[in-house]
């Protein structure tokens, strides 16, 4: 007999938390890649002048800026969502109103030490 | 394995429309899954409208109503109707629960119904649970001890005692382990939170003299680990207690001892 499957991804109510453990494994596998940028800069120094040009000509394009204001929040969220497993990992913080009030601290605190950090990199 | 989209032969079509009661003033409309072994068709979602001055508050006297007096042919579990047995879990309003313990006036709109996700549907709302309780059955959930059986019953200080509080009372309905992402791609191998749960409830049992061989059962990189404390299973449960938690004091055991064995 040829059984349907019931229907899972399509049809659950997507609650922030459930969002959140998305986010914190895209901004893990982004980060990874954006290890290949990191690179490229360094062999951008390691070649001179010319290949500094060469880059910084890309990243200085608006999607550029775009990309490492991307990878500037990333590391803010995907740190403060390690803390937050860190936290479970000693087995604190279960209670369904704290795994919330985590989920939005992390949200918020990504997006508020990201527009720090430009802040005061254009600041100073 | 992480597949999004469901097979061709579990894609839900539109089903019937049954008509409408009489009575107007305060009807309430319901969207229930459908599929019937004897005919060749795929599942569907029948609509159904219930007068609800003519029938019960919850979710389940909805059903019983459509199946009583619209529909004989619906099918689903259910038995204590208070919560307290775990039929008639489904997944209701995109969350899974009970049907008993479920108002229907807490639901805004069409009230949705389909069976437990991401499982084998034997008719309508009636999934298959064999995986689930096998699993259930994996983690041998009663007390394996080496003492000489007393003439009464095991005795337990009252602190031991309360180290089961949020543990036995699980009914396993399957709510929580049929709300897990990492359940869904992986229930050959992973556990899942209700198994995972008893498990803890018999490793934490100060009465229990197999803490150690328990524990070398679940360490294994999908039994146990493929928990990622997603929250689910915490958010579902009908009795309120918290699976991920219980997870996560198993994880830290194994921690633990590894590191007791190391110093």
């Amino acid at each position: 007999m040829n059984n349907p499957l019931s229907p899972h991804l399509s049809i659950y109510k997507f609650k922030l938390s459930l969002l959140m453990s998305i986010a914190h494994r895209i901004t893990g596998a982004a980060l990874y890649f954006s290890m290949l940028i990191f690179l490229f800069f360094l062999i951008s120094l390691a070649s001179g002048a010319s290949g500094y040009e060469i880059f910084s000509s890309i990243i200085d394009t608006w999607i550029g800026k775009l990309v490492i204001l991307g990878i500037t929040w990333a590391i803010f969220h995907h740190m403060l969502g390690g803390l937050r497993h860190f936290l479970w990992d000693m087995g604190k913080g279960f209670e369904v109103q704290t795994v919330d009030k985590l989920a939005t601290i992390t949200l918020l605190g990504g997006i508020v030490f990201t527009v720090i950090y430009w802040a005061l990199y254009y600041i100073l | 394995m992480v597949e999004l989209a469901l097979p061709r032969n579990s894609k839900v079509t539109e089903g019937k429309k049954w008509p409408q009661p009489e009575n107007q003033n305060n009807i309430h409309e319901f969207k229930v899954y459908r599929w019937n072994p004897e005919e060749d068709k795929n599942p569907s979602m029948d609509t159904y409208y219930i007068d609800k001055e003519d029938c019960g508050p919850m979710v389940l006297d909805a059903l019983m109503k459509i199946k009583s007096d619209i529909d004989t042919s619906l099918t689903f579990r259910r038995s204590c109707r208070e919560g307290v047995c775990g039929s008639c879990a489904m997944n209701i309003d995109g969350v899974n629960r009970l049907a008993c313990t479920t108002a229907i006036e807490d639901i805004e709109g069409a009230v949705k119904i389909y069976p437990l996700p991401h499982q084998k549907v034997i008719k309508d709302l009636v999934p298959d649970l064999k995986n689930f309780f096998d699993q259930h059955r994996s983690v041998e959930p009663w007390l394996h001890t080496k003492n000489e059986e007393p003439d009464q019953e095991w005795l337990q200080s009252k602190e031991d005692r309360e180290q089961l509080d949020g543990l036995y009372e699980c009914i396993m309905c399957a709510c929580c382990s049929t709300s897990c992402p990492s359940y869904w791609w992986n229930s050959d191998k992973y556990l899942g939170p209700a198994a995972l749960l008893q498990a803890y409830r018999w490793i934490i049992d100060s009465r229990d003299d197999e803490r150690e061989a328990r524990l070398d059962k679940l360490e294994d990189p999908f039994k146990l680990y493929r928990c990622h404390t997603i929250m689910n299973c915490a958010k579902a449960c009908p009795k309120g207690l918290n699976p991920a938690k219980a997870i996560a004091s198993i994880k830290k055991m194994m921690v633990e001892r590894r590191v007791s064995k190391q110093n």
